[in-house]
């Protein structure tokens, strides 16, 4: 019996007649996150996590249609079985348990294994089949722990501040942003960029406590930011706005600065591996803790992954989809949101 | 070895070279005398030998994570640098070693000569010990090899800034002969091993691209013309019977030719001259890409002496026996030139040629001709000119050759190095022939960070193979390729050859139905 397919609009689900965060305008869409490339405009109906849906009403319109579920509470659509279970990617992140006759599939959305103390932990989920993503699916991928970084973190705002300097974050919106908010939180005074204040607000909005922060100005006085704290968007790196912050240290917080030669890529003063996806071996346990006959493998290092779990002893396929694979891609839709 | 290694992130994250500077003066603050001795020697190469192989490393590490083969080498190609694949693939360590880089350095010397179980146990314990960043410092230091972007000039400037030394005698100095072992660091910057006085250089004098038209430059028989030359432009110095050689890069570059160090130790008399140094075999100049293959070897082998032989075409003279002649102008500068050198010259040291015209108009000609003997194109100096110290307009003016340029499409992509290991840099180009495309050139410089990582997103959708560091791509993708010079080619297989191409722009506009065929590619061989 199938109850998924791969289609050109999303991983269409045949009983139930609704898409998992599908790349093209559908009837009925059900969404891990709010993460541009998995929740789309344009979807005549949405499903989501409470958490995620101011979010995504804050992205893509105060109009759409939208309802939204706590984790694991079921919610049945055609005869299937739709639940939420922790996806611990960012605030409000979900993977999407489906379950007909007794058959279950799980879709990770993206997923990070490791608690972050700002988004719900991820969760295991036992299933049939396991859609999972794989945007770190190699060895050389083996993150820190929150509290190594937030050591990291705030040993280098100290350090900038006995340098005079202003300490920028350059990260995504949704999710990365509010990671750093909790990690350099208590250190000195946050400005953040209008996406993320904005984002914030709407979290906020919903009930979820988050550190104390500023808004960053257009117009801000020089001195009130000397020596503080700003965390902005990616694609603002080499913006009029970022070179107006007065001595300003800037530092990428993304899994892919775990490479020597992508921190030496963007010219900045510094590197931190903060990443909202799982790493190799958060890959791996959670591939296995599902105890899936059979494990579809998306973007990122699909072919790597999957060979390797074919090779474990675990029946792994390659599936391409249009979901993200670089976390600072993401930055150009940031721009325009912004502009 | 923390401090080192704090020192490496800070250095090679920046491509400011001022952020580079600080970062070694803060180093060279805190470190011990000896650690920074011998971060000066393996900034310089003067690296200790290999005591571990790579080889080893490698299969250690294997037998350490047991990952398949395969999969050691998708990481490899992922991270583009062995040492850093090594640390970032072993499990965290699960105790500490804190040593200082010397001790570290001191213990990996007295590695080599052991049998492999014991070098093992020993690099498996150093493994243990030490977090990602300093494991890859770890690695390098068994490698030797510290490719992060800081120049000599780099490490001088920051010496210089440290101590108020001058510059140019903290190049001498740390370029000199000593061993980490045998000097103190002051000893080291003060100069005591060498004699600055011999080896002084004099700022080069530079020119500007020319901006107008030749007519305007005034009467022809104010100018010496000279033919332009694409080498490393070099000042020597002979003084006291010793010979030294300045790379306009201000960087000591004596021991990479020891035929002109010869050849200059034969002429009589102290004198410093300008020229370029330029690989020369049978009396023809070849391209700077063979020259290359001379720069910054450690060891100049009698092989690639006798396969790229260097010699020096002179340009100008700036010391006769001690005295400075740079305020003399050019027309008496090069008369004392001619007097010295012409007949003292030889296949090493000849004197650039001045070239005989009458009028402006001639000149187009000869530039356009000079790319037949490997000329960039011309350069025009003013008769009344002094030395100048740096780059003054008006005087000095060079007029280069137009490249030539096709078209082609890109067909393989590969991943770069260092800086650019996380990003396709390295690409292939095809011409069409009949229906198909043919291999005419690979290439990969000329393009903006932008672009390599637009294009490097595009390889990632569109390649064909999954695995393995060269990519095949979708014929799509078309670049206008520059080069110096065509010519037919058994070896390739599409019969030609280019010499140093390079992309001059990405041709957005145009699809693969726009793309040079290999006859009119050959054609560019009879025009040239």
């Amino acid at each position: 019996m199938k109850l998924i397919k791969f289609t050109k609009k999303g991983i269409y689900c045949i009983p139930g007649n609704f898409y998992l965060d599908p790349w093209y305008p559908v009837d009925y869409a059900v969404i891990s996150h709010g993460h541009a490339d998995h929740s789309r405009p344009g979807n005549k109906h949405y499903l989501c996590h409470n958490d995620s849906k101011a979010i995504i009403k804050h992205r893509i319109g105060q109009d759409i249609s939208i309802e939204s579920l706590g984790y694991n509470e079921p919610k049945n659509i055609n005869g299937v079985q739709v639940r939420f279970f922790p996806a611990g990617h960012v605030i409000g992140s979900a993977q999407i348990r489906l379950e007909y006759k007794g058959f279950v599939v799980v879709f990770s959305g993206d997923y990070k294994t490791q608690p972050d103390f700002i988004s719900t932990p991820y969760e295991p989920v036992k299933c049939h089949e396991f859609i999972t993503e794989s945007t770190f699916g190699l060895p050389i991928y083996k993150w820190k722990e929150e509290k190594e970084l937030q050591t990291e973190l705030q040993n280098w705002v100290l350090q900038n501040q006995k340098n005079n300097r202003t300490s920028v974050f350059l990260g995504y919106s949704l999710g990365k942003a509010q990671r750093i908010m909790k990690l350099i939180e208590g250190v000195d005074d946050v400005y953040v960029h209008t996406a993320i204040h904005n984002l914030n607000t709407a979290i906020s909005g919903s009930g979820i406590e988050l550190p104390e922060t500023t808004l960053l100005k257009y117009d801000f006085k020089k001195a009130d930011l000397q020596n503080k704290i700003v965390i902005m968007p990616p694609g603002l790196l080499g913006s009029k706005l970022l070179k107006k912050i007065p001595n300003a240290a800037t530092a990428i917080c993304s899994g892919w600065m775990h490479i020597r030669g992508n921190r030496r890529w963007k010219g900045v003063d510094a590197g931190f591996a903060i990443s909202d996806h799982a790493d190799w071996d958060g890959l791996l346990a959670a591939v296995k803790a599902t105890e899936a006959e059979k494990v579809y493998v998306t973007h990122g290092s699909q072919a790597v992954f999957s060979k390797y779990l074919n090779e474990i002893g675990i029946e792994a396929h390659e599936l391409k989809t249009e979901f993200g694979e670089d976390e600072l891609a993401q930055s150009e839709e940031v721009k325009t949101e912004t502009a | 070895m923390k401090d080192f290694s704090n020192l490496i992130s800070a250095i090679e994250i920046t491509n400011k070279t001022n952020a580079k500077i600080d970062a070694l003066v803060d180093y060279f603050k805190i470190a011990p005398d000896k650690d920074k001795l011998w971060l000066i020697a393996l900034f310089t190469g003067k690296r200790p030998s290999r005591p571990v192989k790579s080889n080893l490393m490698k299969s250690w590490v294997m037998e350490i994570t047991k990952l398949p083969e395969w999969l050691f080498l998708e990481s490899y190609s992922s991270v583009g640098d062995l040492g850093e694949t090594l640390a970032l693939l072993l499990p965290n360590p699960e105790h500490t070693i804190e040593k200082p880089l010397h001790i570290w350095i001191d213990e990996l010397s007295d590695l080599k000569p052991k049998s492999d179980e014991e070098k093992k146990e020993y690099v498996l314990e150093s493994w243990n010990g030490l977090e990602a960043q300093e494991r890859l410092i770890f690695n390098k230091l068994i490698g030797g090899s510290f490719r992060i972007g800081v120049s000599k000039k780099t490490l001088v400037n920051a010496l210089a800034k440290l101590s108020g030394i001058d510059a140019n005698q903290l190049m001498h100095s740390i370029i000199g002969n000593w061993t980490p072992n045998t000097i103190s660091f002051d000893d080291l910057l003060n100069g005591e091993h060498i004699n600055y006085d011999n080896s002084k250089p004099y700022p080069f004098c530079l020119a500007y691209s020319l901006e107008k038209e030749l007519e305007d430059l005034g009467e022809t028989n104010e100018w010496q013309v000279e033919y332009k030359w694409d080498g490393i432009r070099g000042q020597i110095i002979k003084r006291k019977e010793e010979v030294f050689i300045w790379s306009r890069g201000e960087e000591l570059v004596t021991e990479q030719f020891p035929e002109l160090v010869a050849a200059v130790s034969q002429l009589v008399g102290s004198f410093v001259i300008d020229g370029e140094i330029l690989a020369i075999k049978d009396s023809t100049v070849l391209l700077f890409n063979d020259l290359q293959k001379r720069l910054n070897r450690k060891n100049v082998t009698k092989k690639l002496l006798e396969d790229v032989p260097v010699g020096l075409y002179i340009y100008d003279i700036l010391e006769v026996d001690d005295v400075d002649l740079r305020r003399s102008s050019m027309e008496e500068r090069r008369s004392k030139l001619e007097n010295l050198f012409e007949q003292n010259t030889s296949d090493i040291l000849k004197l650039s040629e001045v070239i005989n015209f009458n009028n402006w108009d001639e000149l187009d000609a000869l530039r356009n001709a000079a790319r037949s003997f490997n000329s960039e194109g011309l350069m025009l100096k003013k008769k009344s000119s002094i030395y100048h110290v740096g780059r003054k307009k008006g005087d000095w003016w060079k007029w280069k050759v137009d490249p030539l340029t096709i078209d082609a499409v890109m067909i393989y992509a590969q991943k770069g190095s260092g800086r650019r290991s996380s990003k396709y840099t390295d690409y292939t180009f095809a011409v069409r022939k009949e229906d198909k495309l043919v291999t005419v050139a690979k290439a990969y410089s000329g393009l903006t960070d932008v672009e390599i990582t637009e294009i490097s997103k595009w390889v990632n959708k569109n390649a064909i193979e999954k695995f393995g560091p060269v990519r095949t791509v979708k014929a799509e993708l078309v670049f206008e390729i520059a080069f110096e010079g065509i010519a037919y080619s058994k070896r390739h297989k599409s019969g030609v050859a280019l010499r140093f191409p390079r992309m001059k722009r990405w041709r957005r506009d145009k699809t693969v139905k726009d793309i040079d065929t290999i006859e009119s590619v050959k054609a560019l061989i009879d025009a040239s």
